[in-house]
């Protein structure tokens, strides 16, 4: 009994934010400060989210942006992991690299948008290589630092019990490196997210959230705005506490080499 | 830049040939006609482009006025978000009214409200600082609040056992020890917020502003005064990042010696 009282108790504490939010709308929407084409109240978005998803645009849209942020990632990924690891491992990479990663880092991927469209046209292939590039410097900046990390004692230890580069490799570094190169990963996934909306925005991309927002602003339909920010947010969520948690828990937790 | 490893010659060299290198690729890149020079200015083109923009003052007002939007919408952040943070690790109260919020609106990306603040509050300074506010308001809270709860609750104990009352408390142990936490949370807010101006600019083209300028220059094909831009973006991001923020920090929380500066 004591144990549903705490749950109904929980439950209740997380509603009560949104509730009063929702009723704070609700008053702005119907008092006309502003007209209700602009501030839409709580039913009207309802209906849109109804209408959008019955008719399978909302679905649609939001398969194209979450493919854009798969392949922008993978790209990323790759890029981040590799480079990183030769970095953290040989000397002259990073020597050659550290400097223009560095110069690189802080300039928003998104500042080079209307460039690449100039370069790539509009479309898909301008917005997965932005989001790409934009997401890549904070994998290869901490892959790096992973592989540097890496206790000495270990490799020694390894080195001394005949390991092989391979499995030195395979067996001590990537392991042992794997909680900064997640880290790396869920930091680029979550700059990917952040700016892939604006992205498809700039880029004009035919499917995809940040475009619908874009193109219901021509229309003054803002309660599809609404529900496209709402899908956004809870996708962001979901990436945020599902992905790369279960992903840790599964190696780095469970390696005992992090606490969950 | 290298971390805590000694400086040596040969690195720097590799390093140094590893940017010219880069710019070499650019060059033979823009001039080899794989795409007309328009697109892919050759390094002069983009010197002359910068070297112009800041004579005749336009840049400089631009990133101004950029810089601007960003340094009041993180004061704005900071003026929300640490008391905010501070409240809701102290107030069990506070803490489940607001976390519940925070961690739902934290994930939506500050771009996407864009379209809609241009709705309601019009192109220009407003929506700008609404966004960039947006953007810098969660982390700044989510710091806060993880700061003040790091505090070890045995320095609140000493210092209460040796007499300290609530207000002393507050400024000479909860606030200093939390601050390391503080100031990251500053700096992830200075980036975000720095991403969502430029891409606020972009979309919401406000008169002036760096990521104005890049806009305008694609519609004219300007693409040397776009890289000229880029390059003042992220000058200035480096600036804040490596010497400003790096500069409070040794001030601080290193000098108090609850972090170890190892970056010179």
């Amino acid at each position: 009994m004591g144990r549903l009282k705490q749950l109904a108790v929980d439950v209740a504490w997380t509603l009560v934010p949104f509730l009063v939010l929702g009723v704070l709308w609700e008053i702005v929407a119907r008092s006309g400060i502003y007209p209700p084409k602009l501030f839409p109240s709580l039913v009207t978005v309802f209906d849109a989210l109804l209408r959008l998803t019955v008719s399978g645009i909302l679905w649609v849209n939001t398969q194209g942006t979450l493919l854009r942020l798969v392949l922008g990632f993978l790209l990323a990924a790759v890029i981040g992991v590799l480079l990183g690891i030769a970095m953290g491992r040989y000397r002259f990479v990073e020597d050659v690299f550290l400097p223009i990663v560095s110069i690189g880092y802080p300039i928003p991927g998104l500042a080079y948008a209307p460039l690449f469209v100039l370069w790539f046209g509009l479309g898909d292939l301008p917005a997965v290589l932005l989001v790409g590039i934009a997401s890549s410097f904070s994998v290869i900046i901490n892959t790096w630092k992973g592989v540097k990390a890496v206790k000495q004692i270990w490799i020694r230890a390894a080195e001394s019990m005949g390991a092989t580069d391979r499995q030195m490799f395979y067996k001590v570094i990537l392991p042992a490196s794997l909680p900064y190169i997640f880290t790396g990963m869920r930091l680029g996934l979550a700059q990917a997210w952040r700016i892939l909306v604006a992205v498809e925005m700039l880029t004009a991309v035919s499917k995809g959230l940040g475009w619908m927002i874009f193109g219901a602003q021509e229309f003054l339909a803002t309660d599809v705005m609404l529900v496209g920010i709402a899908m956004i947010g809870a996708i962001g969520l979901l990436l945020e506490k599902q992905v790369f948690k279960r992903l840790e828990t599964y190696t780095v937790v469970r390696w005992g080499m992090m606490t969950a | 830049m290298s971390a805590g490893s000694s400086f040596s010659w040969t690195s720097f060299w590799r390093g140094t040939a590893g940017v010219v290198v880069t710019l070499i690729a650019w060059e033979i890149f823009a001039r080899s006609g794989l795409f007309s020079q328009a697109l892919s200015p050759p390094l002069e083109a983009i010197g002359t482009s910068l070297v112009q923009l800041t004579l005749d003052g336009s840049m400089i007002k631009n990133a101004a006025s950029t810089l601007g939007r960003v340094l009041l919408g993180l004061s704005l952040a900071c003026l929300i978000g640490i008391p905010l943070g501070i409240l809701m690790a102290r107030f069990r109260v506070w803490e489940r009214f607001w976390m519940p919020l925070v961690s739902v609106l934290m994930p939506i990306p500050s771009l996407a409200w864009v379209p809609l603040f241009i709705l309601w509050f019009g192109i220009g300074d407003v929506t700008m600082i609404v966004v960039v506010t947006y953007a810098a308001t969660f982390p700044m809270i989510y710091n806060v609040w993880a700061g003040v709860r790091s505090v070890s609750p045995i320095w609140l104990r000493a210092a209460s056992s040796m007499g300290a009352g609530e207000r002393v408390l507050f400024w000479k142990v909860v606030i200093p020890g939390s601050m390391p936490y503080i100031i990251t949370g500053v700096r992830l807010s200075f980036g975000r917020a720095w991403i969502a101006v430029i891409g606020g600019e972009l979309l919401a083209s406000p008169s002036w502003g760096l990521g104005r300028i890049i806009f305008d220059a694609k519609e004219f094909l300007n693409s040397s005064v776009m890289l000229a831009a880029l390059l003042v973006i992220g000058a200035l991001g480096l600036l804040f990042e490596r010497v400003v923020f790096q500069a409070i920090e040794r001030r601080t929380v290193a000098r108090w010696g609850m972090i170890v500066g190892w970056k010179q």
